[in-house]
This record gives C-alpha cells, sequence and structure tokens, in this order.
C-alpha cells in the first residue's frame, strides 16, 4: 500500500506571484490610455451660467471647445479685461475662429464631421455682443450645431 | 575577488506598488461630461432666397432682452420667472383646429401650436447668463407642453423618451419603438425659436 501512498508528499506547492505585477500593470495601462486628461488650461475665468433643460453632450472626440470670457487675473495685465476668446490654449480673435474650424474638421475623419458639434464654455458674465460674433462666425464656417455648456441647477434663482 | 552570485531581487512586493499607481489612477481621473442646451444655428442665408412667408402677428411671440437683463415679453415688461408660464400659455393656446391643446383660445394669441413661432431679440449688451436663462425657461416651455402630451398618449414623460433614445444602452428594437413617437410629439409642437442679430447700443 505504501506504494500509492508516495505520492501525497503533504504540502500544496506556493502558487507563483511572479505574474501578479504583470497582470496590474496591464490594467494600469488600459486605464491610463482609456481616460482622456486632455483639458485646455483655461485662460479665461469660466463661471458657467446655470440652466436645468440640459442634454449631455456624450463622444468627446466630437466636440470642439471654444472657451470665452474674462482673461483671468494672471492674464489681465497683458489683456486687459475685456472678455477675450479662447481656441485650445491661445486668446483669439473672432476673426479666427473660421480657421480653428476647418483645421478641427481636418483632424477628424471626414464620416464623422456631420456629426461635430461646437461647444460654448462661455462666461455668465460675457456680453451678448461677443457670442453674436462667434454665433456668426459659426454660420459662415458652417458649423451650425452648437452647444451652451452650462452647470446644471435652478436657471431662474440663479442668474 | 570571489566571485558571488547576485541575490534575486524580491518581487513581491511589485504588486503593491502597481496597485497603488492604479488606484491613483482610477481615482484621480474624473470622467466628466458635459452638459447643456443644444441649439442649431440657421445656415447662413443666400442673396437668391426667397423672401420669407409673412407671419400672422398673433402667431408671433416676441421677448426683448434690453442691456440691463430686463424683459419685454408682447410690449409688457415681465419677470423671468412669468416668462415659462407666457410661452406655455402662448404656444397651448390653440385657437383654431387643435384637439389636443388645453389652452384659453383666446383671440390674440397663436391658433396653433405648429404655427406659433417664438422670437427672441438680445441687446449686445445683455448678459450671457441671463440669455442662458430666457433660453433654458423658453426650452422648458416646450418640454412641459410635449411632456404632458407624451405622458398622456403614451405614459412616459417626452424628456425620458429622449434620453433613453439616446443612451447607447437602449435595444435597437426599443428605439425602433421610441423614434415614431417622438417624431409624432415633436410635431405636435414644433420647436420653433427664432433669434435676431442682436441690436445695438
Amino acid at each position: 500500500m505504501s506504494k500509492f501512498n508516495k505520492k501525497k508528499s503533504g504540502d500544496l506547492p506556493a502558487i507563483s506571484t511572479a505574474s501578479l505585477p504583470d497582470i496590474v500593470f496591464m490594467l494600469l495601462f488600459f486605464f491610463m490610455v482609456a481616460t482622456v486628461m486632455r483639458q485646455n488650461t483655461l485662460m479665461v475665468k469660466n463661471n458657467l451660467p446655470t440652466a436645468d433643460q440640459v442634454e449631455k453632450l456624450d463622444k468627446k472626440d466630437l466636440i470642439m471647445y471654444i472657451y470665452a470670457g474674462e482673461p483671468v487675473d494672471r492674464y489681465q495685465g497683458t489683456y486687459g479685461t475685456s472678455a477675450k476668446i479662447q481656441l485650445n490654449d491661445k486668446f483669439a480673435d473672432v476673426s479666427e475662429i473660421q480657421d480653428f474650424i476647418y483645421q478641427e474638421r481636418a483632424s477628424k475623419r471626414e464620416e464623422v464631421v456631420p456629426f461635430l458639434t461646437t461647444a460654448l464654455k462661455v462666461d455668465g458674465e460675457s456680453k451678448m455682443g461677443l457670442i453674436s460674433d462667434i454665433k456668426q462666425e459659426l454660420r459662415s464656417a458652417n458649423a451650425l450645431k452648437i452647444n451652451y455648456v452650462t452647470k446644471k441647477g435652478d436657471a431662474v434663482e440663479n442668474n | 575577488m570571489a566571485k558571488r552570485a547576485a541575490p534575486e531581487v524580491n518581487a513581491g512586493s511589485m504588486a503593491d506598488i502597481a496597485f497603488l499607481l492604479l488606484i491613483f489612477f482610477l481615482v484621480t481621473t474624473t470622467i466628466e461630461t458635459d452638459s447643456g442646451i443644444s441649439r442649431k444655428l440657421p445656415p447662413e442665408l443666400d442673396e437668391n432666397q426667397p423672401p420669407p412667408p409673412v407671419i400672422k402677428e398673433r402667431n408671433l411671440f416676441t421677448v426683448i432682452v434690453n442691456s440691463n437683463d430686463e424683459l419685454l415679453v408682447e410690449d409688457e415688461v415681465m419677470q423671468l420667472k412669468d416668462l415659462r408660464a407666457a410661452a406655455v400659455a402662448f404656444l397651448d393656446n390653440g385657437a383654431e383646429d387643435c384637439s389636443y391643446c388645453q389652452g384659453a383660445k383666446a383671440e390674440n394669441s397663436s391658433t396653433n401650436p405648429t404655427k406659433a413661432i417664438i422670437s427672441l431679440v438680445n441687446n449686445r449688451g445683455t448678459s450671457y447668463k441671463r440669455y442662458i436663462a430666457v433660453q433654458n425657461e423658453l426650452v422648458a416651455a416646450y418640454n412641459e407642453l410635449r411632456d404632458r402630451e407624451a405622458q398622456s398618449r403614451f405614459g412616459e414623460s417626452f424628456v425620458s423618451m429622449e434620453q433613453r433614445y439616446n443612451d447607447p444602452r437602449t435595444s435597437d428594437r426599443d428605439k425602433e419603438r421610441l423614434k415614431p413617437r417622438i417624431e409624432e410629439i415633436r410635431e405636435l409642437y414644433p420647436e420653433k425659436l427664432s433669434e435676431a442679430e442682436p441690436q445695438k447700443g
């Protein structure tokens, strides 16, 4: 009988954990790649107005952002305090919007171009004059889908 | 110089370090989605375009916002909080052949929701947040009426139908079912919001 018992040598062999780091690194890389952190550094004040009849803006890759508002304190010395437009990471003039739209369009795949939306992130204190100038430029560039980005909240009381 | 075998580095704690990094990235990255009021701009005017059709005065609901953020609605000063109710009353008036309207059927208000147009005029000095608030109230008026109609016809509010329709998790069969319903409601209360170019001064 002892012939058969021989193989039961007691302890379980330890499971090798050497590949555990590899698995975890794989997860880590996945999350590092999948999460988009691209957020332009804001050079304008951006206290968005509130509204409650809002729609969500999904599909981040189909959105072009235009920021506008007063320059933040750091830039007020150089650029003054009147409201300005920010495209990508620079202050821009109204006339540069069309070029910006064409550039963004060119960087996207052709089949998604009709679905591009322009998101306007404008400070609540700005004047409508600037915004209608922007809208006029967008119309000339034929970028007709726009979205006024807002915070969630009651529109009547907060504004 | 005796040749010594290099001692093996203990890699057991490597997993801990990696986990630490993983948790750091999981916590710090916020996948925030923006939300806002979607609008469609009118295409640029063609020079040889036919002139727009004449609109009856009673079918036009004019909202004027001046540079002091004050509202003038149908030639009367109005507070922002009353705007939604006024817009609903105008859209839902239904003086002529509108079986689903529940309005007062007044002589001087809109004839039919499909003909009613809201016209918004801004001043260049109007503040953006006031503009958004006005837009919000007008959209809310449309949504209120659409919700009411959707609720009585399909037992679900229009906003939630739209949300489900846009949700990628909704199955294709559901979407197929939702689409005609949404279009039906949209036809009952079409969103006709016209914006004039802002006035100067």
